[in-house]
């Protein structure tokens, strides 16, 4: 008989607790999909995943009985391998929310993923802004930046600021078409004009004859609808190449501060940028990157991607302390954060559209001489603050399906 | 009279390289059957799947006709971006989506094959490289594809109108069968005349043409039936993935059909499928690993290289003296 009512008393144990969860579900499972081995590695990678462990820490759930787990992967800016992760995380380790995914084609991939399983994807790398436009969904975010503001930011505030003329030069691929042509018509709004522009092909070494022609324009402003190595690489032969000492003004128009720090101040001097985060604007985006690099094993101060995953988890938590409980329901997770306002270290008060639009304010920044600098990572000195609400897409301009009702 | 039926029957009868084979088969065809019961990630499998017959129809041109292809994923990519595009814009069925996307790829294989075929060994694998990277700048610069954003959340639909593709456990079978087609199409290949042919080819082509053969009609044909099958298995990959895009074109996918198929053991029926679930697996389950997922995938090529040349499966045939 005793030892029917161990076994009976085995059997409902389970259940008793299983029950219990059910009731009071206190368990998050956060997965960072970024790119840990290849051209994102140093913008987003290791750091994205630290940011978002330090937003799990800084949320304070863990001492109120929540359990929070951060698990990483790499999608080897494979599309096919992030939503075959994505999905596998959703479905078989119960993942609730995916951060960060660098790499357009995979977060547009993962975005469709998260869909289809009703998790919550929080984009702070990818710079596609058909996440809050064609293709946006209810349960996706698109936190940091977007094309638009690296192409209105840069091309309306560089064009106010005197630069009237502009030349491209930009990568032959259709996100340096794409960009190319989104500050073109934000510098024709302003008032600017286009005298012309050249495409060079994909991971190019050699930027010379390109670069002649964009100095033999005499336009005030040389843009570079390109990333990566092709950035790198062109601007380090524009200062070969004096453009910068002779007048003209470089604008990159993708351009992380990790590439600036490889790059070396030398090289990268004048060049004109766009960013919504940099860890030198005021005493709690200090305070924030301060943290961050003494735990960083490569010692880097924080990028804009990786500050976007810190404030994207910190406010998908807080939304759940706020609730009490996760639902594990990703859409209402999702329109739950949209309610709530935003305000963290990194980008301070902001708030989420109704397209999944995050929203604050966009610097124009200019990267300092090398007399100017303090010592490393001293890089950026502010030329203009573009409000929150000209930063980005305005939401009656959006094509989001989500918005007609 | 009686020599003569005795003869007939014992001709009739499979001979032992065969009999393994075709245990080999059931027992892999039974294991796969099984999976979704299994609790094994049915995803994985299929995407495993795919890649798997990608492999075996990379094995049919360079493990029997001897000839490395170094561009052979711009037929699966290929096949990906019509098929893909059929579905999406054109919203035609999935089954004609799969035969137009298998269609392209073969048009593309009789082009690309009638070039390359002209040349051997280094000369072969640098033109099917070559003509592979220009159809790549194609795809990166055509509007149809959205360059690297890819083709994305393609609709599944219904096959043949009837059999629902959005449901995980139908879609496995879906794949299943057509793997199991892929792969039964290559075996009877490999063992018919055709493929004796191909393999003597392989050996020897001056000695093939002596003996009166047109080795570059064989050639062409495998290298069409070898780009079609790499197509079929693109078509299916556009189902399992919602996507298409750049990755499987790119020469790095043609470079990974080379490993799976190094690993498994160049020239066996099943190697190719072993190498493609070995990789499968460890690009799914190492991900967590980050950077080191391409140090351990390079290591174990290294090491397998080194140390047993005829692949896995190679290896333990030749341990075990079956024919696999």
């Amino acid at each position: 008989m005793k030892k029917y009512i161990y076994r009976l008393f085995a059997y409902l144990c389970p259940l008793l607790v299983s029950f219990n969860a059910y009731a009071l579900d206190k368990n998050v499972k956060i997965g960072v999909l970024t790119d840990l081995s290849s051209l994102y590695a140093d913008s987003a990678g290791s750091g994205s995943v630290l940011a978002a462990q330090m937003a799990v820490e800084d949320s304070g759930l863990t001492k109120k009985g929540w359990t929070v787990e951060v698990i990483s992967g790499d999608h080897q800016n494979k599309p096919d391998i992030g939503a075959s992760i994505a999905r596998r995380w959703f479905d078989v380790d119960k993942v609730d929310l995916i951060v960060d995914v660098p790499n357009s084609g995979v977060a547009l991939a993962v975005s469709r993923v998260a869909k289809e399983k009703n998790g919550v994807l929080i984009v702070s790398s990818a710079a596609v802004s058909d996440l809050t436009n064609a293709q946006c969904t209810s349960n996706t975010i698109h936190w940091t930046y977007d094309t638009y503001t690296l192409a209105n930011g840069t091309g309306t505030a560089l064009t106010t600021a005197g630069g009237k003329t502009w030349y491209f030069l930009a990568a032959d691929y259709a996100f340096g078409a794409a960009l190319e042509r989104d500050t073109a018509a934000a510098v024709e709004a302003t008032g600017g004009k286009v005298i012309g522009q050249v495409k060079h092909p994909l991971n190019t070494s050699d930027f010379s004859s390109f670069l002649l022609q964009a100095q033999a324009s005499k336009a005030d402003v040389i843009g570079l609808a390109n990333a990566g190595a092709d950035t790198s690489n062109s601007i380090k032969q524009a200062a070969e190449f004096g453009i910068t000492r002779g007048g003209q003004r470089l604008a990159g128009l993708l351009l992380f501060i990790n590439e600036v720090h490889a790059l070396e101040l030398n090289a990268a001097q004048g060049l004109v940028l766009t960013a919504t985060f940099y860890w030198d604007l005021n005493d709690r985006t200090r305070s924030f990157s301060k943290r961050f690099q003494e735990r960083n094993k490569k010692g880097d101060m924080p990028s804009m991607p990786q500050a976007g995953v810190y404030s994207g988890v910190l406010h998908y938590l807080k939304t759940l302390d706020k609730a009490g409980a996760n639902s594990h329901d990703g859409a209402q997770v999702v329109a739950a954060m949209k309610e709530l306002p935003t305000d963290d270290d990194a980008f301070g008060k902001g708030y989420i559209e109704p397209n999944g639009r995050k929203i604050h304010p966009a610097y124009l920044f200019e990267v300092k001489k090398p007399s100017e600098s303090k010592g490393p990572w001293d890089y950026y000195k502010l030329l203009a603050t573009i409000p929150a609400e000209k930063a980005f897409t305005p939401i009656s301009q959006s094509s989001c399906p989500l918005l007609k009702k | 009279m009686t020599t003569l039926t005795t003869n007939s029957i014992a001709n009739s009868k499979p001979t032992a390289p065969v009999r393994d084979e075709i245990r080999t088969f059931i027992i892999l065809t039974a294991l796969l059957v099984a999976v979704p019961i299994s609790g094994l990630y049915p995803f994985f499998v299929m995407n495993a799947l795919c890649l798997a017959l990608f492999a075996c129809a990379f094995n049919l041109l360079i493990g029997y006709g001897g000839l490395l292809s170094f561009g052979h994923a711009v037929f699966l990519g290929t096949a990906g971006y019509i098929t893909a595009h059929a579905l999406k814009v054109w919203t035609v069925s999935p089954e004609l989506g799969i035969v137009l996307g298998v269609a392209a790829s073969t048009a593309l294989g009789v082009v690309t094959g009638l070039v390359a075929i002209r040349r051997q060994g280094i000369y072969f694998s640098m033109i099917t490289l070559a003509l592979s990277q220009l159809v790549y700048f194609i795809y990166l610069e055509a509007p149809f594809t959205h360059g690297e954003d890819g083709i994305q959340g393609v609709p599944q639909g219904k096959l043949f109108a009837f059999i629902d593709l959005t449901n995980p456990i139908v879609l496995y079978y879906v794949v299943l069968a057509v793997f199991l087609a892929g792969f039964f199409l290559i075996y009877r290949s490999i063992n018919s005349p055709f493929g004796e042919v191909l393999k003597s080819i392989r050996e020897n082509e001056p000695r093939a043409i002596s003996l009166g053969y047109k080795t570059d009609h064989y050639k062409l044909l495998a290298f069409i039936l070898s780009a079609g099958l790499a197509g079929l298995a693109g078509a299916m990959k556009v189902f399992v993935a919602q996507n298409a895009s750049l990755t499987d074109v790119y020469w790095t996918m043609s470079g990974e059909v080379v490993l799976i198929t190094l690993l498994g053991g160049l020239g066996t029926v099943f190697g190719p499928v072993v190498g493609a679930f070995i990789i499968a697996a460890m690009q799914e389950y190492l991900a967590s690993f980050g950077q080191w997922v391409l140090v351990i995938q390079g290591t174990i090529f290294v090491i397998c290289v080194l140390t047993f040349r005829r692949g896995i499966v190679g290896e333990v045939a030749h341990y075990f003296k079956m024919s696999l």
